[in-house]
């Protein structure tokens, strides 16, 4: 269950650049997780509601983009889509190619409320 | 309601598939949006795991510690392949391992037992070790420089895929008694490894495993694997090795 351990890191994340920015709460997690990157999204849907407890996050709305896979062949350089981790090039049958996408990890953004802007108006 | 971090919704988490651009969202600098200030971090969620790992990559290059993440399944023979080789290794290397299980010094007893110093991690409820965890141990070791240093991760063939150490070469071991398509089971972990022991070949003949098939396997996941097939009760297959571990470095 090393969702656990993501999710703690990402809100860890999250909070570091939220008290940075000075925010008083954050609005919103953006995540993107790889398709093949090695974490169940269930769980980790799971692990994060768990681990918004009494954070800057805790009403914030995560969003989790999964990131589909993409390879390039090293033989024949083809670029093509890869659903997991074996396949083969579909042009010229190689075993040998580069990832370009999939086992993504990232936080990528934060929205935020502010003190000045929460002091003045009420947001929706 | 916003599309891409769904403000407004009342469930914590959306999903999406596949990967739907969006603009108030992919915009370098900092902006405002629906009242709310947006900060691109663009980070990996591991940063401060990696970061600590790099830490302990510099700390045993000075050290000229050689270090080597042992990741499998529980029960492919990860304590027993370290009980075999580290006494081949004697007069040659000086020796360190770093043993971690959820609970108990059984294995950290074991090792001891060779003369290799040794330290256990117990990560309690923890599946996998992280950096910092090894970081801690390392401190324990008294060792000489250069040395050898065995991390035996928790028997998980999940989640220490992920966590980055700091050693020099992650070594995925599989037993033949597990199935020779378990490389397109647990892809990640045969992503991760650069080094694939296939344990246990002793049993060949009483299982249904095909060493062939087992290594085309792990290859399609990842085309960089060097294979060592060995026996670590019957020493079949070990000086090969034993041979790498000595090279120089």
């Amino acid at each position: 269950m090393h969702e656990m351990s993501i999710a703690q890191n990402i809100i860890n994340l999250a909070e570091n650049a939220a008290r940075e920015a000075q925010a008083q709460s954050i609005h919103c997690i953006d995540i993107q997780i790889g398709e093949f990157a090695g974490v169940m999204i269930e769980a980790l849907e799971f692990a994060l509601q768990v681990a918004v407890r009494h954070t800057l996050a805790e009403q914030a709305q995560l969003s989790i983009h999964i990131v589909p896979g993409q390879a390039v062949c090293e033989d024949c350089g083809l670029e093509f889509p890869l659903s997991q981790r074996w396949a083969l090039c579909p042009h010229c049958e190689s075993m040998r190619y580069t990832i370009l996408a999939g086992d993504e990890l990232k936080i990528k953004s934060i929205q935020v409320d502010t003190l000045s802007e929460s002091e003045g108006v009420q947001h929706v | 309601m916003c599309d891409t971090c769904g403000c407004g919704d009342t469930n914590h988490v959306t999903i999406r598939k596949p990967i739907q651009e969006h603009d108030h969202h992919s915009d370098p600098t900092d902006q405002q949006e629906h009242g709310h200030t947006t900060i691109n971090l663009e980070q990996d969620i591991l940063s401060e795991n990696n970061r600590l790992a790099e830490r302990n990559r510099g700390y045993f290059e000075a050290k000229e510690w050689f270090v080597i993440n042992l990741v499998s399944s529980p029960g492919s023979g990860k304590t027993t392949l370290l009980e075999q080789t580290i006494p081949l290794l004697q007069g040659t290397l000086s020796v360190g391992v770093i043993e971690g299980d959820q609970q108990t010094m059984r294995d950290a007893a074991r090792i001891e037992q060779t003369g290799a110093a040794v330290v256990q991690i117990n990560t309690g409820t923890g599946c996998h070790l992280d950096a910092q965890m090894v970081r801690n141990a390392v401190n324990e070791l008294d060792l000489q420089s250069p040395s050898l240093v065995f991390i035996e991760n928790v028997g998980n063939l999940i989640c220490p895929a992920l966590f980055d150490l700091g050693e020099a070469h992650k070594v995925v071991i599989i037993s033949v008694t597990e199935g020779d398509d378990k490389p397109y089971k647990y892809p990640t972990m045969f992503a991760a490894a650069d080094i694939c022991i296939i344990n246990k070949t002793d049993l060949c003949p009483h299982v249904d495993f095909d060493l062939e098939k087992c290594m085309e396997a792990a290859r399609s996941v990842n085309h960089h694997l060097k294979f060592f097939p060995l026996s670590a009760k019957t020493g079949e297959g070990l000086e090969d090795w034993l041979e790498w571990l000595k090279m120089p470095r």
